[in-house]
């Protein structure tokens, strides 16, 4: 084992960013055993799941540029047309590729 | 209705597989993205047992490239451990809507399954059970896949170093908005999510122009699912 396969603070930040996700991930999960089946509450968490990736997902889209946005469009009319992801990615992409030699 | 029964009860073999199976799309632009992760992260010095560490240990694609973006002596644990706090938050968020797949289950199996919980896995595991019902061994299956295809990529691109130079040249970049995007779409429930949706795109849009990391995200969602709290809060207040 050589030592510099770690820098100096390397193994503790690994292991303190490690500890953090771990803890978000199983904590979140141990949390949603104490909420209600109905009601406000449940709606706000129901409703969680595609909030989170619609505001995952359009910042990143706008960043990609008008190219970007257009990509999306296609994707969206790809996947509702097919339902098949890998094609959905494949579609955009190229669209954006495309896109990006013209512009 | 037999056959949610059937597709929850299946053998946890053929739960992991079909998981794995359903998130290969999601593994070809882990790769992709990962590449990208692994080239810069040799630009940046990192090694390939860091980087290893990073990828079994935390499993966590954005917080790796803030990382491997701080990665140099001398190097604060408490700047890493805050920065990933921040970016990392939303797995709260996630972790909390994964309570139907567990539902059932014991507290061991939902501690060793939990880890393997990344965004794509996460997202095809809560559009299949809105389809068909699923277990915690689908998504759990499915995070074997990713980190599979997690580790090649990084350390693929890690030990080539500069062989990707030029990512966004292909629109590689862009392979990780094309499949969330349809997962997104894949979770639109019906005219009562147009206006929690529009409410988490404006406050994702705004907060991330303003505020560091990956805010935007927790705020976008929480945000936007507050407002689906309050239009029930105000039905059950009209009758």
């Amino acid at each position: 084992m050589s030592a510099n396969l770690f820098i100096e603070n390397g193994p503790a930040a690994i292991i303190a960013a490690s500890l953090i996700t771990y803890c978000f991930r199983f904590g979140g999960l141990l949390l949603a055993d104490r909420l209600p089946r109905t009601g406000p509450l449940r709606m706000f968490l129901d409703a969680l799941p595609g909030t989170i990736l619609v505001s995952l997902v359009v910042p990143s889209a706008v960043h990609s540029g008008w190219q970007g946005v257009v990509g999306v469009v296609a994707c969206l009319a790809v996947y509702m047309g097919t339902r098949r992801l890998l094609l959905t990615m494949f579609s955009g992409v190229l669209t954006v590729y495309l896109l990006r030699l013209v512009g | 209705m037999s056959d949610i029964i059937s597709i929850q009860n299946a053998s946890i073999s053929t739960s992991m597989y079909r998981g794995a199976m359903a998130n290969i799309p999601l593994a070809v632009s882990a790769v992709t993205y990962g590449g990208v992760l692994g080239v810069l992260s040799a630009q940046k010095g990192v090694t390939w047992a860091e980087m290893s560490a990073m990828n079994v240990l935390m499993f966590a694609g954005s917080a790796q490239f803030v990382m491997v973006d701080m990665w140099q002596a001398p190097l604060s644990v408490m700047a890493v451990a805050m920065a990933v706090f921040i970016i990392n938050l939303r797995y709260l968020l996630i972790g909390a809507s994964l309570h139907p797949v567990f539902a059932g289950h014991s507290l061991w199996r939902k501690a060793l399954l939990m880890h393997l919980v990344a965004d794509e896995n996460w997202a095809v595991t809560i559009a299949e059970h809105r389809k068909n019902g699923t277990n915690p061994y689908f998504l759990f299956g499915g995070g074997l896949l990713l980190l599979c295809a997690w580790s090649c990529g990084t350390l693929g691109g890690n030990l080539l170093g500069s062989f990707i130079t030029q990512p966004e040249k292909y629109a590689l970049d862009f392979a990780f908005v094309a499949v969330f995007a349809a997962l997104t779409l894949s979770l639109w429930r019906g005219r009562n999510d147009g206006l929690p949706w529009a409410a988490a795109i404006v406050l994702a849009l705004v907060s991330e122009k303003f505020l560091p990391g990956k805010w935007y995200i927790v705020i976008g969602g929480v945000g936007g699912a507050m407002v689906a709290g309050v239009i029930e809060y105000l039905r059950l207040q009209k009758r």
